[in-house]
């Protein structure tokens, strides 16, 4: 695709620039710490941009005072699922809001072979879209050479 | 990872350490220099001044302090300086001071810059052992991150080890906390409280634990006269005072309280101010018509402490 020549998903913050280190990503943790948001840990394998709802990695982590924490489960996630996408989300549990208020891609596979666009024809001359993931022909925890 | 295309302000330098301190100031070459440069003195001056007696905790808090400021100053010479491992121990009687001391431990060791936030997290068993099978491993982790970047801090630690019910799930609880304090000793300390002999019982079914503590603090029982500075301090702080009187009755109250079983040190001299406190107001209540000033309200008069049940054996 043209507007993503480097075929990377980009899907959250941060997801045009080249991956963030973990100083980086402790630093944005801390951030979101300080504004009182509360990390969890999520992954999948499924990179369509309709999949909202990834899988979760342990609990959200509430009452956390130090990047510290959150770094260590993200670890974790990555020992786990190395080949699967994470991303980190920061819950803002003001009322009102209580709503995701961050949320950023920090492990991805190392192939990623983007969309292909499905055509398909429907009544009269009308023609309707979508795209689907190469990685997706393949069944779950079989995609990206896992 | 590849080397970042930009700079994030305040970002810990990744590529070339040392860049920025050079940056800025020159680097320490004395001790005066560095002490003029961390808080390190107005902490040990507030411990010196805020707590009576415990010699050898306030003397292993110097040590600590000392190895700081000598590491900052290994650092500008480019010798490596890890981490020392500040787990700690504290074993003592009862009311000897150690919740009190471990609350202010976090604020000192943050203070002379060995953890990063400062807050402290005070756990017992129940926090960190879980009811059913599978229930501990999250429970004592999620613990654990909460206390990152400051202190955990486990009184009774004694209660996670029950021996006499070999499916308990304290063991459990053990091993991953051993496993945290040994692998992540930049972002945790770990302290843990406890009587003298059931820590000892502890450590010795839990090796383990002992050899990963560096710092083993007994807290000594008080002396009266420190036990009188502790008492004066604690009316201090509740706004109260002795009439001259009441404090030689405090006095000989503390030499037959000593001499009593049950003894708790600190707690116990709460306990008897606490009682002083009560029969005064009684007293006062019986008085309807009188005006009542403020050296009234204030002063515990030498029957408030006479009346004690001590005194009448």
């Amino acid at each position: 695709m043209m507007t993503n020549p480097t075929g990377r998903l980009t899907q959250g913050q941060f997801s045009f620039l080249p991956d963030l280190t973990d100083a980086e990503i402790a630093l944005q943790v801390e951030y979101g710490l300080k504004k009182g948001y509360a990390w969890s840990v999520e992954y999948t394998d499924d990179p369509h941009p309709r999949n909202t709802y990834w899988e979760m990695y342990g609990m959200p982590m509430f009452d956390l005072t130090d990047a510290a924490g959150v770094l260590a489960e993200m670890k974790e996630c990555r020992k786990t699922f190395p080949h699967h996408y994470i991303r980190l989300m920061a819950f803002d549990s003001t009322r009102g809001i209580e709503s995701i208020a961050m949320s950023f891609i920090v492990n991805r596979p190392a192939r990623e072979p983007g969309f292909r666009l499905v055509r398909q024809e429907g009544v009269g001359r009308t023609m309707r879209y979508t795209v689907q993931s190469y990685a997706t022909d393949r069944p779950e925890a079989e995609r990206y050479g896992a | 990872m590849t080397t970042p295309l930009y700079a994030i302000p305040g970002a810990p330098a990744t590529s070339a350490p040392g860049v920025t301190e050079a940056a800025g100031v020159a680097p320490p070459r004395t001790v005066a220099q560095v002490l003029a440069q961390s808080q390190v003195e107005a902490v040990l001056d507030e411990l010196d001044r805020d707590l009576v007696g415990l010699k050898p905790v306030k003397q292993r808090i110097r040590d600590i302090a000392a190895l700081l400021v000598i590491d900052k100053l290994r650092l500008a010479h480019g010798l490596a300086a890890a981490t020392p491992s500040l787990h700690m121990c504290f074993t003592g009687n009862p009311g000897t001071g150690k919740t009190t001391v471990a609350m202010r431990m976090a604020q000192i060791l943050h203070r002379l810059g060995y953890v990063r936030k400062g807050h402290l997290v005070a756990v017992t068993r129940d926090d960190l052992v879980g009811q059913y099978i599978g229930h501990t491993a999250p429970k004592t982790k999620e613990v654990l991150k909460k206390a990152m970047g400051g202190v955990l801090f486990i009184d009774e630690a004694y209660y996670l080890y029950r021996p006499e019910n070999e499916r308990d799930y304290g063991a459990e609880a053990i091993e991953i906390l051993l496993q945290v304090m040994e692998n992540q000793r930049d972002d945790l300390v770990v302290i843990l409280a406890g009587y003298k002999d059931r820590m000892d019982t502890f450590f010795q079914s839990n090796p383990g634990m002992s050899s990963r503590i560096a710092h083993h603090i007994d807290f000594p029982d008080y002396a009266s006269d420190e036990l009188m500075a502790i008492a004066e301090r604690m009316l201090a702080g509740m706004a109260y005072r002795f009439a001259p009187e009441a404090r030689a009755a405090f006095d000989e109250y503390l030499a037959r309280r000593l001499q009593q079983p049950h003894f708790a040190n600190a707690r116990s001299v709460r306990n008897a101010l606490d009682r002083a406190r009560l029969r005064q107001a009684s007293r006062l209540f019986a008085e309807r018509d009188r005006v009542l000033t403020e050296a009234d309200l204030t002063t515990l008069d030498e029957r408030d402490i006479r009346a004690s049940r001590v005194f009448a054996s």
